[in-house]
């Protein structure tokens, strides 16, 4: 029996009218969004969306004006990701519509709860090909969790309703409310819904027989090496306190997915840190050295496994995950338990046993010992500055406590190494579907979710121009970011793999950037550069001090790349490492004889 | 519980209930396209109850895509249940509609022929005879077979429907309880 849905769905109603009102279509989207504790929106308006526009002042909502839809659909989902509500971004039909699409996308990759409101022509015109139509829902059917067209003001409060519970429940995702100019328009008679939202085909929840427990448990016991997988599904069903207890009574090691960072601390000592194609030699080479796997709300993403045939060999799987629809989707496991992650936990917990870990845990520390990460940060400061340095040093003068919100590329992954995430929600990033422009908006939106946070973007140069006019949102809104850019001239990442796998040919990605001072104080914003490590400390003190969103135009070494790495593909055990490292040859698997990742282009995943 | 994978494709049946709402149809659709679900056939109806439409389908898979296939089917939100009946004991029929070039001297000789097939004149023409046939695929592919020396002009397949023997199916009562109860246990 699924649990009652109250609870989810009526959270943050407000006090309500119950006397029937007569309400347009533009008044009701307000009114439900209110409804459902929606205090700010990122948007844009247009013609087919002007009418609720027009309405909007009418009700408590702050909206944030956006420059492109897309940053309203990140600044939606770095609200959300904050805050672990629902984000809302508006838009209008046709363009503004499809600007949306980028970060409902990725939305969807990160199952990120947002509910996107567009704008439609009126009913009357749909399917002629009217001035700014675009048949929104078709093109969002693959990205959305759902999505609706409405054309009725009658169904837009029970539309907003339903959007907000699918997009919150369950595996999280996008929704898209498409609403007619008419349904905007036309009035119709309003009593609020208390009822649960209900949705026949709809059934998020799943739980897990106790006999399923037992045998994890079992499992566990028997293990003599295991691992915990910590995911992004760790964070989002918020069960931190539990993987704490569950490490802390097996003693059990705790490897962790990029989005999976900060969902258990990093200077826990059992934590390992990030597995998968940067993460670090020991992590991979305990994964393939594991004869258990406890993952949790992780979903055996390509960036994770690297080559399935040879992926982790000896470990029976355990797979905690809420999506029955990953189970056995990329690598087979042993024991599926589909539920809540946090519920599971909470089962299993005062049935485990601890295992007999202490070689296990020796002989991981002695990978440790030979690791490529760690040496770089500890580098004497020869003058010249790596992005390594700017990382680790953020962190210590962060204390580790900031919010950092990150784009795609090399300084991902350098932030994921070096900035060591002890709280979830605190490292917020574009995971499945790598969006470069994600940044800057995404922390705009987590600002609003988090006002008191010191947020952090850490954006390469590239990924920062693709929505740079949010600076200009940034300022007009008088929200305050620091902005790190790892400027290297180059779009590293795609330069890194040019050096690794496309004969050094650097085809399309020497970068020239405007001076990102200069560009701060265009928009009336404090603008600082660093060229050397010695000048790393003063200028995020500056930062932090200022009173206005500071860019800080980090120019790092151009041509570093990011240690180690699988290639895309490779097993996970055979890593490259950073040069002058004295590298440790892998034992040659049998799928891996005729396979050289040093060398590998053709199957890039 | 180990899972045992079975690694061999093979044609699977399903049986889903989904709304009779409109879209419905296109995310199925789209969903088998974005997964790269191999769909052999595709049937959907109304059925006696308003709103509620039966889809039965047919894709090539293992055991193991099969039970993704169902997984990600749970997932959209207009579709209320979904059943794999490729091992369970079951009327699978096709109809087909043929028509076939012949004149009254071989007429009788068709007809005939239709006799061996089970299937039946529906409409004759001086020069045509259009046949119904309904049945296994098997049984089609039969008749097709026997009909083409005499010169097949069209013909029209639906898509394969198929419901279990016996009791009510798992699919109609999983999908008759979300309808009366709205949201309830799978």
């Amino acid at each position: 029996m699924a649990a009652p849905m109250n609870e989810v769905t009526n959270r943050k109603v407000a006090d309500l009218t119950v006397s029937p009102r007569t309400l347009s279509g533009a008044q009701l989207i307000w009114e439900a969004l209110v409804r459902e504790g929606v205090e700010v929106v990122f948007g844009y308006p247009g013609g087919a969306i002007m009418p609720a526009y027009d309405a909007m002042i009418q009700y408590p909502i702050r909206h944030v004006l956006v420059r492109h839809e897309q940053g309203a659909a990140h600044m939606a989902e770095g609200y959300a990701r904050a805050s672990g509500e629902v984000g809302v971004a508006v838009a209008t039909s046709g363009p503004g519509a499809t600007n949306l699409v980028t970060g409902i996308a990725n939305a969807m990759m990160d199952s990120i709860p947002i509910v996107c409101i567009t704008g439609q022509v009126s009913s009357a015109m749909i399917g002629s090909d009217a001035f700014q139509e675009v048949d929104i829902t078709g093109v969002t059917l693959p990205i959305t969790k759902h999505n609706l067209l409405v054309t009725q003001p009658e169904e837009i409060a029970p539309a907003i309703r339903q959007a907000f519970y699918i997009a919150r429940s369950g595996r999280p995702g996008p929704v898209v409310v498409d609403i007619t100019k008419d349904a905007q328009q036309k009035t119709c008679d309003y009593v609020p819904d208390n009822d649960p939202v209900r949705l026949p085909g709809y059934r998020p929840e799943y739980h897990v027989a106790a006999r399923e427990i037992e045998q994890a448990a079992e499992m566990i016991a028997a293990a003599k090496r295991p691992i915990i997988f910590c995911g992004h599904g760790v964070i989002k069903s918020s069960s931190t306190e539990q993987l704490l207890d569950l490490v802390g009574r097996t003693n059990i090691p705790v490897a962790a997915t990029l989005l999976g960072l900060g969902g258990f601390p990093a200077s826990h000592p059992r934590a390992l840190g990030m597995m998968g194609m940067h993460g670090e030699a020991w992590v991979n080479q305990a994964i393939q050295e594991a004869d258990l796997i406890i993952a949790i709300g992780m979903r055996f993403d390509d960036r994770v496994t690297g080559n399935l045939k040879t992926y982790a060999p000896q470990a029976k799987k355990i797979h905690i995950e809420l999506d029955p629809a990953e189970v056995n989707k990329n690598v087979k496991v042993d024991l599926p338990l589909v539920g809540n992650a946090r519920e599971i936990l909470g089962q299993l917990i005062p049935r485990v046993k601890a295992p007999d870990v202490k070689d296990w845990i020796a002989h991981i520390e002695d990978l440790k010992g030979e690791s490529a990460v760690l040496e770089i940060q500890h580098m004497p400061d020869n003058g010249r500055l790596f992005a390594a340095h700017v990382m680790h040093d953020l962190w210590r003068l962060t204390e580790g406590k900031s919010l950092i919100v990150t784009d795609v590329g090399q300084h991902q992954m350098w932030e994921a190494q070096y900035y060591k995430h002890d709280h979830p929600k605190k490292l917020i990033t574009s995971g499945g579907l790598g969006t470069m422009g994600f940044a800057l908006p995404a922390a705009i939106g987590a600002k609003f979710a988090c006002p008191d946070d010191d947020v952090w973007v850490v954006v390469g140069d590239g990924g920062f121009q693709m929505t740079a006019c949010e600076l200009a949102t940034a300022a007009q809104e008088g929200i305050k970011v620091n902005i790190a850019i790892i400027n290297n001239g180059y779009l590293g990442m795609v330069r890194q793999w040019q050096q690794f796998f496309f004969g050094g040919r650097y085809v399309a990605t020497p970068m020239k950037s405007p001076d990102f001072v200069k560009l701060a104080e265009a928009h009336g914003l404090k603008g600082l550069r660093v060229t050397e490590r010695a000048g790393v400390e003063a200028a995020v003190k500056a930062a932090r001090d200022s009173e206005e969103t500071c860019i800080i135009d980090f120019r790092v070494e151009q041509e570093d790349s990011v240690y180690p790495m699988v290639p895309a593909g490779a097993d996970l055990h055979a890593m490259i490492r950073r040069p002058g490292h004295a590298s440790v040859e892998p034992e040659p698997s049998e799928a891996s004889t005729n396979h050289n990742p040093i060398f590998e282009t053709g199957k890039d995943e | 519980m180990t899972v045992t994978i079975e690694d061999s494709q093979k044609l699977r049946t399903f049986v889903a209930y989904v709304e009779d709402k409109p879209g419905v149809l296109n995310r199925i659709a789209s969903l088998f396209r974005r997964r790269e679900y191999n769909i052999v056939s595709l049937n959907v109806g109304r059925t006696h109850e308003d709103g509620v439409s039966r889809m039965t389908f047919q894709v090539a898979a293992d055991a193991d895509t099969s039970r993704r296939i169902e997984a990600n089917l749970y997932k959209l939100v207009n579709v209320l249940s979904v059943e794999d009946i490729t091992d369970k004991q079951a009327v699978i029929r096709d109809l087909a509609l043929i028509k076939v070039r012949v004149g009254p001297e071989r007429r009788t000789e068709v007809l005939q022929l239709c006799q061996v097939f089970r299937a039946r004149a529906v409409d004759v023409a001086p020069d045509t005879l259009t046949v119904e046939i309904t049945g296994q695929q098997g049984k089609i592919t039969g008749l097709v077979a026997a009909l083409e020396p005499f010169g097949i002009l069209e013909m029209v397949q639906s898509g394969t429907v198929a419901i279990t023997r016996g009791e009510e199916g798992d699919a109609a009562r999983s999908a008759k309880q979300s309808n009366v109860r709205g949201i309830s246990a799978a």
